[in-house]
């Protein structure tokens, strides 16, 4: 009697192990629904080549909004050069940025996009973006940074407006300004 | 009484060991039911002080007493000890207690692993509330730990995370002996379909347990290597998203729900036939009812997240999988009432408490259908109204059935009545504060009033003042249990029968008033006649 009890505690042991990868399982899975169903307004990238292939909808107009922010943590200015701009569907897009760095020191940051609506990102794709790499600005530095973007041509008819967002997180791990995202600033004194 | 039990007590008296090494080293599932027990006791004290701490500030508008991060403590501690201190091995150890003795078993399955699951919970609370000495004091997010905000915690974070570790491998644990022991080591003849109720619901929580648990783990562990060890789960700038947590956190959150309200039910539908004299309505709608209320308690969670900007086809799917719980969770409820129509029923301490869960939950249940509904939770959201709600299901609900289940057992455990009298006190007292306490939430919730908030607008004043003083009352009153379990283990009270109560059935019921340290060593054989009520 008491083997066979073992045996079923060793069953529900595993089962407990399985439900805890289950855990970790549920991250690509919500990035895989977020994506399938373009509701996490995550942005998405395509080639050169695919969004030459997409038809342009001349007869739409759809305003494209830039929304700019900075981490509290880290000390540059970031502005879109054009508040915002109207676009075709299906029409090659460029957006102009502009950052500077106001401290001292070279510091790395990452920009990182979402849009909104949230049912509209699923239709905004990238072909080039200073968000895809980290980017460096020296002490004091300022530096224009582009996007070219395109909204897809089967964007739905209702969305006439749309916001792109960005914001700026520090990269660098350097000890005296370490700070990353939302993480907790420690200051070692 | 059968034969086992004769023969059991003859063995009592030689095999008891004595002194700290009873308990320290206990393999047995009595003494480590009581252990389990008075552990949840202490705590409920200890979680309780925190909510009147709460309810003190909260007496006046402006600041008073406690300021605002450590109001933000007591709130989320409060809630954390309650869930995981309290109610959790409060289940577990009548589970403990009762299981083995329900179903002809001579113990739990694996005693010394049952022994383990219990001495780890000392431990995790020590870490847990040694947070409060800490730089950056005790966790002040939300028992709930959303990131990014519990991300600044102080000192006390890996403290935080490592207590959840250790009482989710608690009750893992716990959940893994229930279940080989149910699977196992029922008598001959004592079919699942014969089980008693009790045992059933517990068998379907130490299955939730054992499924959502491992996730939350995971959800902890992700927070905890995000802060540490530069992984970005939930951390936008590195890719992840804050609301992943959320999701990953109520899979387990629904279902932890019903693994506290589970055990109270099963425990309710042991006492409501017994004083009404009748045997249960509808055991096998009930049985299947609590499977599908398990089941379907996977695919609620994001109710809990309406507000945070879902799809409308996602917000529908869980609105009607939300109102789908409703419909098993209405068969319970009628099969409790339909179980006392025409009984001959008497209205002892018990029977009260039972009857307590019965109304109080409904309200509780009912509220709860109001935020199912999207569209309407946005009002509710965050508000006093979720507060009335989860207490309404969490007090009178789980805790008054955890009463009932202690009143009810209490003489089998200690061999003596209970003060009858001191128990109607308990009831009666407990009874209106606690709605005195919990009703006027509802008002000051559709009024506009935030939750986890130390000061609020003088518009909800009054209420405030009521509520506190219902919340003090309610709290007082937990000491006359404390009194009654202290009189009955020191054999102050009328010598209790084998079978206590008249109209109760059960195999725990053919033992002597209280039972050897080792029962059904030789299994009793179980018929259609000495089968559950």
């Amino acid at each position: 009697m008491a083997k066979t009890a073992i045996g079923t505690a060793k069953q529900l042991s595993l089962f407990a192990i399985a439900m805890f990868g289950f855990g970790y399982a549920l991250v690509p899975l919500y990035s895989l629904v977020c994506e399938v169903t373009g509701i996490g307004g995550k942005t998405g990238v395509i080639s050169q080549a695919e969004a030459k292939a997409d038809e342009v909808d001349a007869d739409r107009l759809v305003t494209v909004e830039f929304d700019t922010n900075v981490d509290a943590a880290l000390p540059w200015s970031f502005k879109a050069a054009e508040f915002k701009m109207k676009i075709h569907p299906g029409q090659m897009s460029e957006a102009v940025f502009v950052v500077e760095n106001h401290s001292d020191k070279p510091i790395i940051g990452k920009a990182i996009p979402s849009v909104a609506p949230e049912l509209a990102s699923r239709f905004f794709n990238k072909t080039e973006c200073f968000c895809f790499t980290e980017q460096r600005l020296e002490a004091g530095e300022r530096k224009e940074m582009i996007v070219r973007f395109i909204v897809g041509s089967k964007l739905p008819d209702d969305i006439l407006v749309m916001t792109l967002s960005y914001k700026f997180f520090q990269m660098s791990d350097n000890a005296d300004v370490a700070i990353s995202g939302n993480k907790v600033v420690k200051t070692k004194s | 009484m059968s034969d086992a039990a004769v023969h059991d007590d003859h063995h009592d008296h030689d095999h008891k060991p004595t002194g700290i090494g009873r308990w320290l080293f206990s393999t047995n599932h009595k003494d480590i039911g009581t252990m389990y027990l008075v552990f949840s006791l202490f705590m409920f004290f200890v979680g309780g002080a925190m909510a009147m701490v709460i309810r003190a500030e909260l007496f006046q508008p402006g600041m008073q007493f406690v300021d605002p991060q450590f109001f933000n403590s007591m709130t989320t501690v409060h809630a954390l000890v309650m869930i995981f201190g309290a109610l959790m091995p409060a289940g577990v150890g009548l589970a403990n207690w009762m299981i083995p003795i329900m179903i002809g078993a001579p113990d739990m399955a694996m005693p010394r692993m049952n022994n383990m699951s219990f001495w780890i919970l000392p431990f995790a609370f020590t870490l847990l509330l040694s947070t409060f000495f800490m730089q950056g004091g005790a966790p002040a997010g939300g028992w709930t730990m959303y990131p990014p905000l519990v991300l600044q915690l102080g000192d006390g974070f890996p403290f935080l995370i490592f207590a959840v570790h250790f009482l989710g491998i608690s009750s893992i644990m716990g959940a893994i002996n229930i279940i080989a022991t149910v699977f196992n080591m029922r008598a001959p003849g004592m079919t699942f379909m014969r089980l008693p109720l009790f045992v059933w619901t517990w068998i379907i929580t130490a299955f939730l347990l054992i499924a959502s648990m491992p996730v939350l783990a995971g959800a902890v562990t992700m927070l905890l290597t995000d802060k540490f060890f530069g992984t970005a789960f939930f951390d936008a700038a590195g890719g992840g998203d804050p609301l992943l947590f959320q999701h990953v956190f109520w899979f387990f959150g629904h279902p932890e729900v019903y693994i506290l309200v589970l055990p109270s039910f099963g425990i309710i539908s042991q006492i409501i036939p017994t004083f009404a004299r009748k045997p249960l309505f509808g055991y096998a709608s009930m049985v299947y009812a609590t499977a599908s209320i398990a089941f379907l308690s996977f695919f609620v969670w994001a109710h809990h997240m309406f507000a945070v900007g879902m799809p409308l086809t996602g917000e529908l799917f869980f609105m009607y999988a939300t109102m789908a719980i409703a419909v098993p969770t209405g068969v319970k409820i009628f099969n409790w009432t339909a179980t006392m129509w025409k009984g001959s029923m008497t209205f002892e301490t018990p029977m009260l408490f039972s009857i307590g869960v019965l109304f109080m939950f409904s309200i509780g249940g009912f509220s709860g259908l109001m935020m199912g509904i999207t569209p309407v939770d946005f009002q509710y959201h965050d508000t006093y109204f979720i507060v009335a709600h989860f207490h309404y299901v969490i007090v009178p609900g789980i805790i008054y059935g955890v009463i009932a289940g202690v009143y009810y057992w209490l003489p089998k455990w200690t061999g003596v009545m209970y003060d009858e009298s001191l128990g109607k006190w308990h009831f009666w007292l407990s009874t209106i504060s606690v709605n005195v306490l919990f009703f006027p939430m509802h008002f000051i919730g559709l009024a506009g009033m935030p939750r986890r908030i130390p000061d609020y607008s003088t518009q909800f004043a009054d209420w405030n003042a009521i509520i506190s003083i219902g919340g003090f009352v309610f709290g007082l009153s937990q000491l006359i249990l404390v009194w009654v379990v202290i009189k009955c283990a020191r054999g102050d009270g009328e010598k209790a029968t084998d079978q206590v109560w008249e109209g109760a059935h059960g195999l725990e019921f053919t033992l002597p008033s209280p039972p050897p340290f080792h029962s059904f060593t030789t299994p009793p054989e179980v018929t259609d006649a000495t089968a559950h009520s």
